[in-house]
């Protein structure tokens, strides 16, 4: 494989306390050197960073990419050219599919397609319950043979705590982290958006704080059970934050991601002509709750950016508020919103928003990745962030177009994906 | 006379969005129409060659009856879809219908939903003006006017009137669309009931809120009840009606503390004796009869707004 020497860069690398003008030197798929001014000689191709932030391939923990069984919102290689072109090396794909990843054959299915699409890392998560049904274990050892990066019933939480609690125990043994979509149904009720002001001036029904945070903290109480390490899927809520802070205080194996659009809007966002492209779930909270995944963020106790990347069809979306799905795409925007919204308001230093992006995900999944250390994968990404943008969900590699950023400004372009060495994205443009 | 001759849209979703101008246009147009629904010899085809459709997907009497016969009274040809029996048994999607009721040439749909929003996919889907009928717990509108229009007759105005709104506030659109209204006419509006079944969340709309319904009532000028949705919890917010209609409930004594001849309203169908006492209902204060001839009166006004292309 050949050489690509990455040049004149800002390389933004956590892993090694690296926020400056670097060459980045890469051979034979692995990464060979970082330093300046390093020497073009001998390297088969030389690309231009200057100007633009050199950093380790993104990774995400939590993307829907449907495959099997909801094609006609996104496959595997879809999703895949998706992560490609948001800058992501390494997906984690949830198993709500049809039928779910509750087995290893599916899980083998997931490996394969992906392969086969070659554009990203994507490790599939295994269900908790079979069919993700909330009556018995999925074949959870069996899928930890076949490569599963850890477990989650993500769409819902598994309501009966007794068998939440052997999944954890039972998962713990092969070393799987639960990754816990934390929702107690009842109190959720047929709520449609965040329960408050802009919910009774809209006419919605409110899904309560609570109904998120009482289920953290259960659990986080499980989980410090079982000693299984716990994952909180897509924090949105202040006392949700509270409690991780709380658990990480007493030492317990948890961590904890945000998405983009918890950390970049509120209810209020949600307009008076109900597009559905604003209901997800978590719904967008208020602005205290927004405020307070930025300072966990900040502080550390939310561990991770992740997407919840959820495409829909158009037709899915274009329903009644109440009967359309929930979910928004997020791989094509989250760098750049996060960029944007954490990194030039000076919420987050672009070092420490490198490390939300890809070295923690890497760590939480116990992967050797996420950095530009000597001998690691050459998993690289470089942003063009001095121009601002226009998000133009015409213009996603994803299948589905179902986002609320649409026209927001934005800087954050991406420009190259390497992949293993492989320029995936090329100035650009993707190749395949 | 002052104010708008047209409103500024083709559809009418809400009173959230529209002028005090706009809710008056209404308001004076109904009061102009409200002579023809006596009178047989006044109903004339001005909107002869219109089509309205209605599409219930909840039941309806009142309301479904008097778009219909608003319709007719003013020469337009009134269809009901009969959802029951139409292809959204087959699972067609709202927006597929109306685009198909569009294709067709309807002028004019009037939809209720049990969803939020419904209406405005509609209307963001088809060329036809979209009339709300009611929709989920959000809106509904056209109930809100003829409220408005039975105040404004009886009251002459709206200014510094106190309105209480008693009841189910939670799942009622009829006290989103009134509160929505009345305050845009500067009226002050209390809603009142169980904690369970009216948030502080709604004082985002510029009502007070308050679950002792003695305060609420003392001193308004309009004690409005609403339903108790019995159909639609399978958990109810509160114990039975017993005990819902001995502490929420409006009786001849509560009423005392309203001002002399406050008006009594209710949107219908009453559960009698529950969310007012019968005599209450009864009484010389109650116009809820008064109420469903304005909706009609009401509804015709803005077919004709919507419909006809001079205006008023």
């Amino acid at each position: 494989m050949a050489s690509i020497l990455i040049k004149g860069g800002r390389v933004i690398d956590p892993a090694n306390y690296i926020d400056g003008g670097r060459d980045l030197l890469i051979r034979d798929g692995i990464v060979g050197e970082v330093g300046e001014n390093l020497s073009e000689d001998g390297a088969d191709r030389v690309v231009d960073a200057s100007g633009l932030i050199v950093v380790p391939g993104l990774i995400d923990l939590h993307v829907h990419f449907r495959q099997p069984g909801h094609e006609h919102k996104e496959t595997i290689e879809t999703g895949s050219r998706a992560a490609a072109m948001g800058g992501y090396t390494t997906v984690c794909a949830m198993p709500n599919t049809n039928p779910a990843v509750d087995n290893e054959v599916v899980v083998e299915y997931v490996k394969l397609m992906a392969a086969r699409a070659g554009l990203c890392n994507v490790l599939p998560i295994g269900a908790a319950t079979a069919g993700q049904k909330g009556e018995r274990l999925s074949d959870i050892g069996s899928m930890a043979r076949a490569g599963i990066v850890a477990v989650s019933e993500d769409g819902k939480s598994v309501a009966g705590s007794a068998l939440l609690k052997t999944a954890m125990k039972y998962a713990s043994q092969f070393g799987l982290p639960m990754f816990s979509h934390c929702e107690d149904a009842d109190l959720a009720g047929s709520g449609q958006m965040n329960a408050g002001a802009r919910a009774a001036l809209l006419g919605l029904n409110g899904i309560p704080n609570d109904s998120e945070e009482v289920i953290v903290a259960r659990d986080i109480i499980l989980a410090n059970a079982t000693g299984c390490r716990l994952h909180v899927c897509h924090i949105s809520t202040e006392g949700a934050v509270w409690q991780l802070r709380s658990a990480k205080s007493r030492q317990y194996a948890v961590t904890g991601e945000a998405a983009p659009h918890h950390f970049t809007l509120t209810d209020e966002d949600v307009p008076g002509d109900y597009d559905a492209n604003f209901k997800m779930n978590p719904p967008l909270r208020s602005a205290a709750d927004r405020a307070a995944v930025i300072r966990g963020l900040a502080d550390g106790t939310i561990d991770c950016i992740a997407t919840d990347h959820a495409p829909h069809h158009y037709d899915e979306k274009n329903v009644e508020f109440a009967n359309a799905p929930n979910g928004v795409v997020g791989l094509e925007t989250a760098f750049a919103l996060a960029y944007t919204g954490l990194a030039l308001t000076n919420a987050l230093s672009p070092l420490t928003l490198i490390e939300k992006m890809s070295l923690n995900p890497a760590r939480i999944l116990g992967i050797n990745r996420g950095a530009l250390s000597r001998g690691l994968p050459a998993d690289v990404s470089i942003f063009d962030t001095r121009e601002e943008y226009a998000i133009d969900p015409a213009l996603f590699a994803s299948k589905a177009r179902n986002t609320p950023f649409a026209g927001r400004r934005v800087r954050g372009r991406l420009k190259y994906t390497i992949l293993g060495g492989k320029v995936v994205v090329d100035n650009g443009v993707i190749r395949d | 006379m002052p104010g708008a001759t047209r409103l500024s849209g083709k559809d009418l979703l809400g009173l959230k969005n529209l002028t005090e101008d706009e809710i008056m246009l209404i308001l004076r147009s109904a009061a102009r129409m409200k002579a023809r629904i006596d009178d047989t010899g006044k109903r004339s085809p001005e909107l002869s060659g219109k089509s309205v459709v209605t599409l219930f997907y909840e039941n309806s009497t009142r309301t479904k009856m008097s778009f219909m016969m608003a319709g007719k009274y003013l020469g337009a040809s009134a269809t009901d879809l009969g959802v029951a029996t139409s292809s959204v048994n087959k699972g067609e999607r709202l927006a597929e219908t109306g685009i198909n009721l569009d294709q067709m040439g309807v002028n004019m749909m009037i939809i209720r939903h049990q969803t939020t929003g419904a209406p405005h996919l509609l209307a963001r889907n088809v060329r036809a003006s979209v009339v709300n009928a009611g929709d989920g717990a959000n809106e509904h509108p056209t109930q809100a006017l003829l409220d408005l229009m039975t105040i404004y007759e009886r009251l002459g105005g709206f200014d510094g009137l106190k309105v209480a709104i008693l009841g189910d506030i939670s799942h009622s659109r009829v006290a989103r669309s009134n509160a929505f209204g009345l305050i845009r006419l500067g009226a002050k509006v209390t809603l009142a009931g169980p904690a369970t079944l009216v948030s502080g969340s709604f004082r985002a709309l510029g009502a007070d809120v308050t679950t002792n319904i003695l305060e609420a009532v003392e001193g308004s000028d309009v004690v409005m009840g609403l339903r108790i949705q019995l159909e639609r919890d399978k958990a109810p917010n509160f114990p039975n009606l017993r005990e819902y209609s001995s502490l929420f409930g409006v009786n001849a004594r509560i009423l005392k503390h309203a001002k002399k001849g406050a008006l009594v309203m209710h949107p219908g169908p009453v559960n009698r004796g529950v969310e007012l006492s019968a005599d209450v209902i009864d009484g010389s204060q109650s116009v809820i009869y008064q109420q469903v001839k304005n909706g009609v009166a009401v509804r015709m006004a803005l077919l004709k707004l919507l419909l006809s292309e001079e205006g008023d």
